[in-house]
């Protein structure tokens, strides 16, 4: 991302462009602004101006929660296989490899043990830039272990989801990473293990029909589509003008889904005051 | 085609890997049957036009729904409604009867069948999270009560409506799974029509999930598949064929654990001949799950689960 051509701050207050047009992705859809990719950064990716959150990577999110060096990353050399052998317009062996060139990730998930304000978790991170946080094998496989790990290691779990569903090209395998994974949580339950879940923009589909709506706590960042079908899908069916923020946090926040929405800023506090009260398990 | 006999040695080559157990004798017959399916030639080669037929015969119009079983199947059935929150979903059925000598719970989608009317009044088996709420109520009895769980799926999904979401669907959707998790009973699951997405998964994590010969089961539609990957709807043909929702397939890789086969011209063609069948396999499964305690039930089922995905490292 970084070393992007980059002009400073220019604020106008224009809408979001119908359908989301292709932009720069340092310019915010939803006010213009522009920012140097340094800029963004500094400030975890959120525009000064209108504090639209942009979409935020594995490792930088890691990086913006996490005390520094704790991460220790787990299960890295899971990889897809392609059970089905499938080909749609692509090959999906070739759509994974692309995905790995493009975001230097092994999958959609990232894994392992981090620490926040010296306290110990297990820790799984998304990133959307990989075939849309989509969940496989891979995914699915990676967060059961995070739960295992959790209950060895009698530290709470913090998932910070992003994703736009089941990975299609593994077929009803895909699917089955849903009840997996839901298992997977019930199994920390029975141990008394806290489970946090932290749904960033856009945890969708079959994420929100698994382990992402399952947390003790379940907190989103404003402006997350969190929805189990998308709104053009919707629209399609009802075939009526769809509430302005429907399926996000704050309309999600209103029917009581969701426990808090929390800025990005107020994150790491917020997840390290949480830690603080669940205390460690035993 | 697929015929009796190959899904008679489909269903006991899955029966056989997943006992793992060591011994020259099962491995022999392993081998054995392995062969002779290589020998019928079907396998991956079953075309396009099989698969589709799966998709055909899994929406077909006269196709029995969950209803149609349960008067087959079930005595003393009683139907129990609401959610006792916010409404009855008429898309999902669910209440007690007795089924082989003991009282069960039973949960199903449920399609309308004739006119627009009564297809609209179903929702087309497209259930809304009260819906799920309602089965997992009826899960909780079941549980307290020491009643087996019987689940049909027959859904093209959850419904994709606002309401849908501004209720929580997805997070319904999670907490119906979550439920079936913690049964401390018996659970047996059957496919028998559509098995569509995250509106099928909501009723399928069982002990045991069985599928009819010709019902689908998959992660999205064919024509979502189509529309997303190949960008066209009308492909919907090639997606099936290269996600193959049928029951071979899903039985090779391990999602189900039986087929149960339906009447030479599927499920419509004979109502009660496919109840019966589908009623011999029911007590069949029900039957292996008698001996297990609660806990090793949820133990079995969670591990069932576990297993799930393919993947290198
Ligand atoms: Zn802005």
């Amino acid at each position: 991302m970084a070393g992007r051509i980059d002009v400073s701050i220019e604020h106008k207050n224009s809408p979001p462009e119908p359908g989301g047009s292709k932009k720069h992705p340092n310019t915010c859809p939803k006010c213009n602004s522009h920012y140097r990719d340094d800029e963004l950064a500094a400030n975890l990716r959120v525009c000064a101006q209108c504090d639209y959150h942009f979409p935020v990577g594995a490792l930088e999110r890691i990086e913006q929660l996490l005390d520094d060096g704790s991460f220790i990353e787990e299960a890295a050399d899971l990889r897809s296989a392609d059970p089905l052998g499938f080909f749609d317009l692509r090959s999906y062996k070739e759509r994974i490899a692309e995905a790995e060139l493009k975001t230097g990730l092994g999958d959609a998930m990232l894994m392992g043990q981090g620490k926040i304000e010296g306290l110990d978790f297990q820790l799984t991170v998304m990133d959307f830039s990989f075939m849309a946080g989509s969940m496989g094998s891979v995914v699915g496989e990676k967060f059961v272990r995070a739960c295992e790990r959790a209950i060895e290691r009698k530290v709470p779990l913090i998932s910070v989801n992003a994703s736009g569903g089941a990975r299609m090209q593994e077929g009803i395998l895909s699917l089955m990473q849903v009840p997996k994974t839901v298992c997977a949580v019930e199994n920390m339950r029975d141990a008394g293990i806290p489970f946090i879940s932290v749904l960033t923009h856009p945890t969708t589909a079959g994420l929100l029909a698994s382990f992402a709506t399952l947390g003790d706590i379940t907190i989103a960042e404003p402006g997350t589509l969190m929805c189990f079908t998308g709104p053009r899908v919707v629209q399609q069916t009802v075939r009526e003008d769809l509430p302005d923020d429907f399926g996000l946090a704050e309309s999600n926040f209103r029917f009581g889904h969701l426990d808090a929405i929390v800025r990005r800023r107020e994150l790491k506090p917020t997840l390290a005051k949480l830690l603080r009260l669940f205390g460690h398990v035993g | 085609m697929s015929g009796e006999l190959e899904l008679k040695l489909r269903d006991r080559l899955a029966k056989l890997k997943r006992l793992h157990l060591p011994g020259a004798g099962i491995s022999d017959e392993v081998r054995r049957i392995e062969q002779q399916l290589e020998k019928m030639d079907s396998g991956d080669e079953r075309d396009e036009d099989e698969i589709w037929r799966s998709v055909e015969f899994a929406r077909h119009p006269e196709r029995p729904y969950t209803l149609d079983y349960i008067e087959r199947l079930i005595g003393d059935w009683i139907e129990l409604h609401g959610d006792r929150a916010r409404m009855d979903d008429p898309a999902v059925v669910s209440g007690l009867g007795s089924f082989a000598g003991r009282t069960v719970a039973v949960i199903g989608h449920q399609k309308g069948r004739g006119d627009a009317v009564q297809r609209v009044k179903r929702n087309f088996g497209m259930s809304n999270p009260e819906g799920y709420r309602k089965a997992m109520r009826v899960m909780d009895i079941a549980n307290r009560h020491g009643f087996p769980v019987i689940t049909f799926v027959d859904t093209p999904g959850a419904y994709p409506g606002v309401a849908a979401e501004q209720h929580g669907q997805g997070g319904a959707l999670a907490a119906s799974q979550a439920a079936m998790a913690r049964l401390t009973v018996p659970a047996v699951a059957c496919v028998i029509g559509e098995g569509g997405s995250g509106g099928a998964i909501a009723f399928a994590l069982a002990n045991r999930v069985l599928m009819q010969q010709f019902a689908i089961y998959s992660v999205i539609s064919p024509e979502g598949c189509a529309s997303i990957l190949w960008r066209d709807a009308g492909q919907a043909r090639k997606a099936a064929a290269a996600f193959r929702p049928d029951a071979v397939h899903c039985l090779e890789l391990g999602v189900i654990d039986s087929i149960i086969p339906e009447p030479k011209n599927g499920a419509h063609s004979d109502y009660d001949e496919a109840a019966k069948l589908l009623g011999s396999s029911l007590r069949a499964t029900l039957d292996e799950l008698k001996k297990m305690s609660g806990k090793d039930l949820r133990r079995d089922r969670r591990d069932r689960f576990r297993s799930h995905g393919v993947f290198a490292s």
